[in-house]
C-alpha cells in the first residue's frame, strides 16, 4: 500500500473532566499512511482540529517505543488495539483496513478517573507501588555474581515480572477492572529474589490492602489481562501473589 | 516497611479464597451425590438406592455434613453476590465497544449468571426431592425416595429444566474447577496442565452422569 491512501472514520471519546459526562464524537480522517503509528494518526487529526480552532484530543504518550507505559487507548474494544504484545504506540495503521470505523475509548475503571478525553489518572498504581513495591535498604552496587547465588529460573521469572510497565491494560481489559496482574508483577519481582524476601510478608499485605482501598475489582481468573498485557506478564504471577498473601496471613 | 495488617477475610483475596474453598467443597459433594444416584443403575426397583438414601437421611454424621453443605452453598452464594457488586462498582462507566471474546471465554465471564441459573435449578431440585424427604422424616413416615423419582422425571418439562440446569453446571465447573486452584496459588507449569485437563474431564463426566439419570428414568429404562 502506498503512502497516505487510507480513509477512516474515528469515533473518539471526548470528555472535558472526570466530573462531566463524555460522549463518542465522530471524526473522519483522510490520507492516512499504513506505515503511521496509531498515535501519529492522532497527531495528524489533532493538527487538523487545531487548525480549525477546535480543542485537540488529549491522550497520554511519552516514549512512543513501547516501554514507558504511558499510552492507554481501548481500540475497538481491546486495550492497546487488535494486536497482542504491543502498546498503542507500537500499533500501526496497516493493522486496519481502508474505510474502517475505529472506536477509541479511555481505560475505564473507578480507580482510573478520566482527566480529559483519553487520558486517565493512574496515580492509584503509584500509591499501590508506594506501599511496598521496593526494597527499603540500599542493596549496594552490582556485586560479583557468585556472592549472592540466585537460581537462573528465579532470576528469569523476577526479570519477566519486572518487565511490567504499569500501563494499566490489565485493569482496562478485566471485566472487574481488577489490578491483580499489575500488583502481582510488582510483588513477584521482589518475592523471587533474596533481597526482596525480607519484606515479602508486609509487602504483599500492604499492596493488596492499598489495591482494595483504591476501588479496583477482584480477580475472577478469566485470564483476559494476560492476553492483553503488552509485556507478556503471566497469570503465574497472580498465583504467586495469591500464595504469598495466604502464607503472609498465616504467619502473622 | 510497616505492616498495616488489613483484614484477611474481608480483603478481596480473602473473599476469593473462601469462594475457591467452598467451590472445591461443593465439587467434592457432587462426587458423593453422583455416586449415590448411580445406585439406580442396579435396576432393582430401587432397593439399593433406597438403602443408601435411607442411610444418608438418618445417619447423624450425614446430617451434620448436610448442615455443612448448606453452609457451603450459602457462603459461596453470599460471597459471590458481594464480589459481583464490588466488581460492578469498579467500572461505573461501561465501554461502548468491548471485544471480550478476544481475551477470555464467555463462561469465565458469566460465572454470576451461570451461578444464578444453578441456584434457581437448586430451588426446583430441593422442592422436588429434598423437601418431601424432610416432610416424611418429620412426620415419622416411611419415604420411598426411589418411587418419588418416577413422577418427577416422567414430566418432560421438569426433564428439560434438569438438563438446562446441568448445562449451567457444566460451564460453571469448566471455569470454576481450575479457577479455584489458581486462587490458592497452585499454578505450576508442570502440574497446571494436568489440573486443567482433570477439571475439564471431571466437569464433562459428572454432568453426563447426572444427565443420564433423569433421561433413563424418563425413557423408562429404570424399573
Amino acid at each position: 500500500m502506498s503512502h497516505g491512501n487510507m480513509n477512516l472514520t474515528l469515533k473518539i471519546w471526548r470528555q472535558n473532566s472526570a466530573k462531566e459526562q463524555g460522549q463518542l464524537v465522530t471524526y473522519p480522517v483522510t490520507g492516512i499512511s499504513p506505515d503511521m503509528s496509531f498515535l501519529e494518526m492522532f497527531d495528524i487529526l489533532n493538527e487538523q482540529l487545531v487548525s480549525k480552532n477546535e480543542s485537540p484530543i488529549v491522550f497520554d504518550h511519552d516514549c512512543r517505543e513501547g516501554i514507558c507505559g504511558m499510552c492507554s487507548m481501548v481500540i475497538n474494544g481491546r486495550a492497546h488495539g487488535p494486536k497482542t504484545g504491543i502498546t498503542t504506540c507500537q500499533l500501526h495503521m496497516r493493522s486496519f483496513k481502508d474505510g474502517d470505523t475505529i472506536v477509541v475509548e479511555p481505560w475505564r475503571a473507578q480507580a482510573f478517573p478520566v482527566i480529559k478525553d483519553l487520558a486517565v489518572d493512574r496515580s492509584s498504581f503509584e500509591r499501590i507501588q508506594a506501599k511496598g513495591g521496593f526494597i527499603s535498604v540500599n542493596t549496594g552496587t552490582a556485586q560479583d555474581a557468585n556472592c549472592l547465588p540466585i537460581p537462573k529460573n528465579d532470576a528469569d521469572a523476577s526479570f519477566n515480572a519486572a518487565a511490567c510497565i504499569g500501563c494499566g491494560a490489565c485493569v482496562a481489559t478485566c471485566k472487574n477492572a481488577s489490578a491483580m496482574l499489575f500488583v502481582a508483577a510488582k510483588v513477584s519481582q521482589f518475592a523471587l529474589l533474596p533481597q526482596g524476601k525480607i519484606e515479602a510478608t508486609a509487602r504483599v499485605k500492604n499492596m493488596v490492602a492499598q489495591m482494595d482501598l483504591e476501588g479496583f475489582g477482584s480477580c475472577t481468573n478469566t485470564g483476559a489481562c494476560e492476553v492483553e498485557c503488552p509485556q507478556g506478564i503471566t497469570l503465574e504471577n497472580i498465583a504467586r501473589m495469591n500464595r504469598e498473601y495466604l502464607v503472609a496471613n498465616c504467619k502473622d | 516497611m510497616s505492616n498495616t495488617s488489613p483484614n484477611f477475610i474481608t480483603s478481596s483475596l480473602g473473599k476469593k479464597y473462601l469462594m475457591g474453598f467452598t467451590g472445591l467443597f461443593l465439587i467434592v459433594f457432587l462426587v458423593v451425590h453422583v455416586c449415590i444416584n448411580a445406585c439406580i443403575y442396579f435396576n432393582d426397583s430401587g432397593v439399593t438406592y433406597n438403602m443408601v438414601a435411607g442411610f444418608m437421611a438418618n445417619n447423624i454424621i450425614m446430617r451434620i455434613l448436610e448442615v455443612g453443605l448448606f453452609l457451603g452453598i450459602v457462603l459461596h452464594v453470599v460471597q459471590a453476590l458481594i464480589l459481583t457488586l464490588q466488581n460492578n462498582k469498579a467500572r461505573p462507566q461501561k465501554y461502548a465497544v468491548q471485544n471480550s471474546a478476544a481475551s477470555s471465554t464467555w463462561y469465565s465471564r458469566s460465572m454470576g449468571l451461570l451461578g444464578t441459573l444453578l441456584l434457581m435449578f437448586l430451588v426446583v431440585h430441593l422442592a422436588n426431592f429434598w423437601v418431601p424427604t424432610k416432610v416424611a422424616v418429620f412426620n415419622g413416615e416411611e419415604h420411598n425416595t426411589f418411587e418419588s423419582l418416577k413422577p418427577v422425571f416422567s414430566n418432560p418439562l421438569i426433564l428439560t429444566v434438569y438438563l438446562l440446569g446441568l448445562v449451567s453446571l457444566l460451564y460453571h465447573l469448566l471455569h470454576g474447577f481450575q479457577s479455584a486452584f489458581q486462587t490458592f496459588g497452585l499454578n505450576h507449569k508442570k502440574y497446571t496442565p494436568f489440573i486443567k485437563a482433570f477439571g475439564f474431564w471431571y466437569s464433562v463426566i459428572i454432568v453426563l452422569l447426572f444427565a443420564s439419570m433423569p433421561v433413563t428414568m424418563f425413557l423408562g429404562l429404570i424399573k
